[in-house]
């Protein structure tokens, strides 16, 4: 790892302040993606400035039809979270799932957002759940936030603060873990939202993308068989040596449909 | 970048300079001499470096020494009351067979005692295997730490520890 300077702010404003006055600064929330990186001397910032004794980043808030997350809560908050077990299930069961307990303990919602990994489990929630993404600046809606492979909506010095997920009647996640990293292969939430059925895939696609044509289906025919006929394209589709692009395609069929049917 | 921290290990207050890229792991091994605490990997996939911080199981491979400043941090060292008294989780990993080669020993009782103390004590087979995704062995195939990670359990919650 190359060496950098580190500043630890108290508030957002000074952790913004402290970005710009950098001539190559990246913010750091739990550092499970940021450090890794680092080590292996894929980045090379000037500055690192750690979110984490920023307060107000952190805590789960349900109002109404609403579960607000703090950008720096834990994954393993979220997973323990009666609040969120209540309000959206699928979403406490997904936080519990990621990676590794380790990795649950300092890993945070913020971070894995703004990082937008081709196969991490949030976005697909996000987007799923049509969330939206509240920043030190401005509100971005989900259908606008993820842009491409680790590529968002997030201007320089930008930082998440919250995400708000509206609940859903229905809601479910479904990943096929890669089996060394647990990272998805490929990853499918569906919910039955105030819009209309949405369905997010994540692991399969550059960044998290919705099906439109399950979810057209969805809205005649809620049902593990209404999705079993949709196929996506293997085009543009992920391929490494954990799987082909035609096996991942074959896989959203199948995540989807277990989804649907763990919706109820 | 150059720094002081200033930590609470095992019950001692430590301190010491380190830079700012100084994993917490290196400051430690390295700095206190502390070397129960194995690297086994550069991936953050092993857990052969668990530790718990302010008593939450973190892996002190992918956290900065900086971002421990002012915390308290146990290591395997820290477990046991004397030489003569181990910790029961460690009593546990030996009665039961639950080590060969030991390398990735030191993590998995750390994430093992944290993994039970989440869970009240009370573990099952399916939450172990579950908790340990985390910590990986080359020797034992689980099955031996699986077992003594369910007996240490109740060996922890009858020593209240
Ligand atoms: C072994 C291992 C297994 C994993 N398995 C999974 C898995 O199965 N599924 C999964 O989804 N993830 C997995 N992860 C990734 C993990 O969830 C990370 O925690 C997450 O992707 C990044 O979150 P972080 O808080 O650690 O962010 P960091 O690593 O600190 O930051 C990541 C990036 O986001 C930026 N950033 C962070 N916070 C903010 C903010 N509030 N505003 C703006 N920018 C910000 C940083 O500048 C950085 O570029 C795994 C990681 C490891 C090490
Ligand atoms: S050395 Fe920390 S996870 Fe492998
Ligand atoms: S006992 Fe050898 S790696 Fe686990």
């Amino acid at each position: 790892m190359y060496d950098f300077e580190y500043h630890k702010p108290k508030s957002v404003a000074d952790a913004v302040a402290a970005l710009k006055k950098a001539s190559d600064g990246k913010f750091m929330a739990g550092g499970m993606t940021l450090i890794p990186t680092l080590k292996q001397r894929l980045a090379q910032p000037s500055d690192v400035i750690d979110l984490g004794a920023i307060g107000d980043l952190r805590g789960i808030k349900v109002d109404g039809n609403t579960v607000t997350i703090g950008a720096m809560t834990k994954h393993a908050e979220v997973a323990a979270s009666a609040e969120v077990a209540k309000a959206i299930p699928a979403l406490a069961k997904l936080a519990a799932n990621i990676g590794d307990g380790q990795v649950r303990n300092r890993g945070t919602i913020g971070g894995s957002v703004a990082n937008s990994d081709p196969a991490a489990d949030y976005p697909a929630a996000v987007l799923a759940l049509g969330a939206t993404i509240t920043t030190n600046e401005r509100k971005i809606a989900a259908d606008d936030f993820f842009k491409g492979l680790f590529e968002t909506a997030l201007k320089e010095g930008e930082i998440i603060t919250s995400i708000s997920f509206p609940t859903a009647t229905k809601a479910a996640y479904m990943k096929f873990p890669n089996p060394a990293s647990r990272y998805a292969m490929v990853g499918v939430f569906v919910a039955q939202t105030a819009s209309g059925p949405r369905v997010a895939v994540t692991g399969a696609g550059a960044c998290a993308f919705r099906v439109k044509e399950m979810e057209d289906a969805l809205a005649k025919n809620w049902s593990p068989d209404a999705v079993a006929g949709v196929k996506v394209p293997a085009d543009g589709l992920n391929g490494d040596i954990h799987g082909s692009p035609e096996y991942r395609a074959h896989l959203v069929t199948v995540m989807a449909k277990r989804a649907v049917a763990a919706a109820g | 970048m150059t720094m002081s921290v200033s930590m609470s290990v095992n019950g001692k207050t430590v301190s010491g300079n380190v830079e700012a890229r100084t994993l917490l792991v290196q400051f430690l091994r390295e700095n206190l001499g502390l070397t129960g605490t194995h690297v086994g990997c550069d991936t953050s996939q092993c857990g052969a470096c668990v530790v718990h911080v302010d008593g939450i199981s973190v892996k002190s491979c992918t956290l900065l020494a900086v971002q421990a400043d002012g915390a308290k941090v146990t290591t395997i060292e820290g477990l046991a009351k004397s030489a003569e008294q181990l910790h029961p989780m460690q009593e546990a990993f030996r009665e039961n067979h639950g080590l060969q080669c030991g390398f990735c020993t030191p993590g998995m009782v750390m994430s093992a005692i944290d993994l039970v103390k989440r869970h009240n004590y009370e573990v099952t087979e399916e939450i172990v295997r579950h908790g340990l995704e985390g910590n990986i062995c080359r020797c034992t195939g689980y099955h031996n730490i699986v077992k003594a990670i369910v007996a240490g359990a109740s060996a922890m919650k009858a020593a209240g520890v």
